[in-house]
């Protein structure tokens, strides 16, 4: 079995136990599945259309983006224009986290080294259209100091999981 | 860039494959976080806290690391950790990892990135939030 069919085997196996979850579950608690799957009815019609978009720029990827072009960005260590492309898109990148695996897979392949995947996933926490709540409930100066932070802490994650890979 | 009928169905098979492989990890996902949303009661995140410093940043780092939900969930629970007199410093240290730890999405991280990798990631994103957290508190009380 080759990687691909084990990434896909792994996922269905996945989807498996949480439907079993479910399953078991109903024979305790028919309400909490029912609130549970109202949840998760109302997440996917949120996400619909952000996982579109991200499969729409997966296809864009896939069509204009060749190695050549992720390492002048993307894979140079050394580079700070790579930094500055894992921060930003991070930082404006949107929908749920595990849309963009399989793009980050994809562009690590391409030659995205783990140092700027890891900064990309840890500036996916920094949310420019969250913060008027984060500023209702902690301030303005809480919220600058805190991405500020988190920005920062982005790069160190990054060159940190980068480095203990290595070993 | 010459765009040929060949390079556009070429990338389209290959999206069509990421799309194959990463749909149930979302699906299943998506299930877990409604479950532990309907299961888990907002009363408890408050019940959880002993009111010592560092013993709450490392349970506010916990909580906030196996919790899964939109970020603006955490910022109200948050909120009201505040007001019921929890401290800045665990509060923090639950947002940090409620926004950058996703052990809930670790089966899902594991099986696209590498299992290595996604224990590496969560595990310093951990330890950072509680750096940060003791940081941040350090920070804005000289501000």
């Amino acid at each position: 079995m080759n990687e691909k069919q084990k990434k896909l085997s792994g996922g269905w196996l996945f989807l498996a136990l949480v439907a079993a979850l479910y399953i078991a579950s109903s024979f305790f608690s028919g309400g909490l599945v029912r609130n549970s799957l109202a949840q998760f009815a109302e997440l996917i019609k949120r996400i619909a259309p952000v996982l579109l978009f991200v499969f729409a720029l997966i296809y864009c990827f896939n069509l204009f983006v060749n190695p050549k072009v992720i390492s002048k960005y993307l894979g140079s260590r050394k580079g700070i224009s790579g930094w500055l492309v894992s921060i930003s898109g991070g930082i404006i990148s949107m929908g749920a986290i595990y849309m963009w695996y399989p793009l980050l897979t994809d562009l690590r392949e391409k030659g995205m080294n783990d140092a700027f995947i890891t900064t990309f996933l840890y500036n996916r926490a920094v949310k420019i259209q969250l913060l008027p709540f984060l500023m209702h409930y902690f301030g303005l100066t809480f919220t600058i100091v805190v991405t500020a932070y988190m920005i920062i802490f982005s790069v160190i994650n990054g060159i940190l999981v980068d480095k203990l890979m290595d070993l | 860039m010459h765009l040929s009928t060949k390079n556009l169905k070429q990338a389209g098979q290959r999206t069509w494959r990421n799309f194959i492989t990463a749909i149930p990890i979302i699906i299943g996902v998506f299930l877990l976080i409604g479950f532990i949303d309907t299961l888990v009661p907002k009363e408890f995140y408050a019940r959880a806290f002993s009111g010592i410093p560092i013993v709450d940043a490392l349970v506010g780092a916990l909580i906030g690391s196996i919790s899964a939900g939109h970020p603006i969930t955490s910022y109200i629970i948050g909120g009201e950790l505040l007001n019921q007199g929890v401290s800045m410093v665990a509060v923090v240290a639950f947002i940090l990892c409620w926004v950058t730890v996703g052990v809930i999405q670790l089966p899902a991280e594991s099986s696209m990135l590498g299992k290595k990798y996604a224990i590496l990631r969560n595990g310093v994103a951990f330890i950072s939030a509680i750096a940060m957290a003791v940081l941040i508190v350090l920070t804005l009380g000289i501000l």
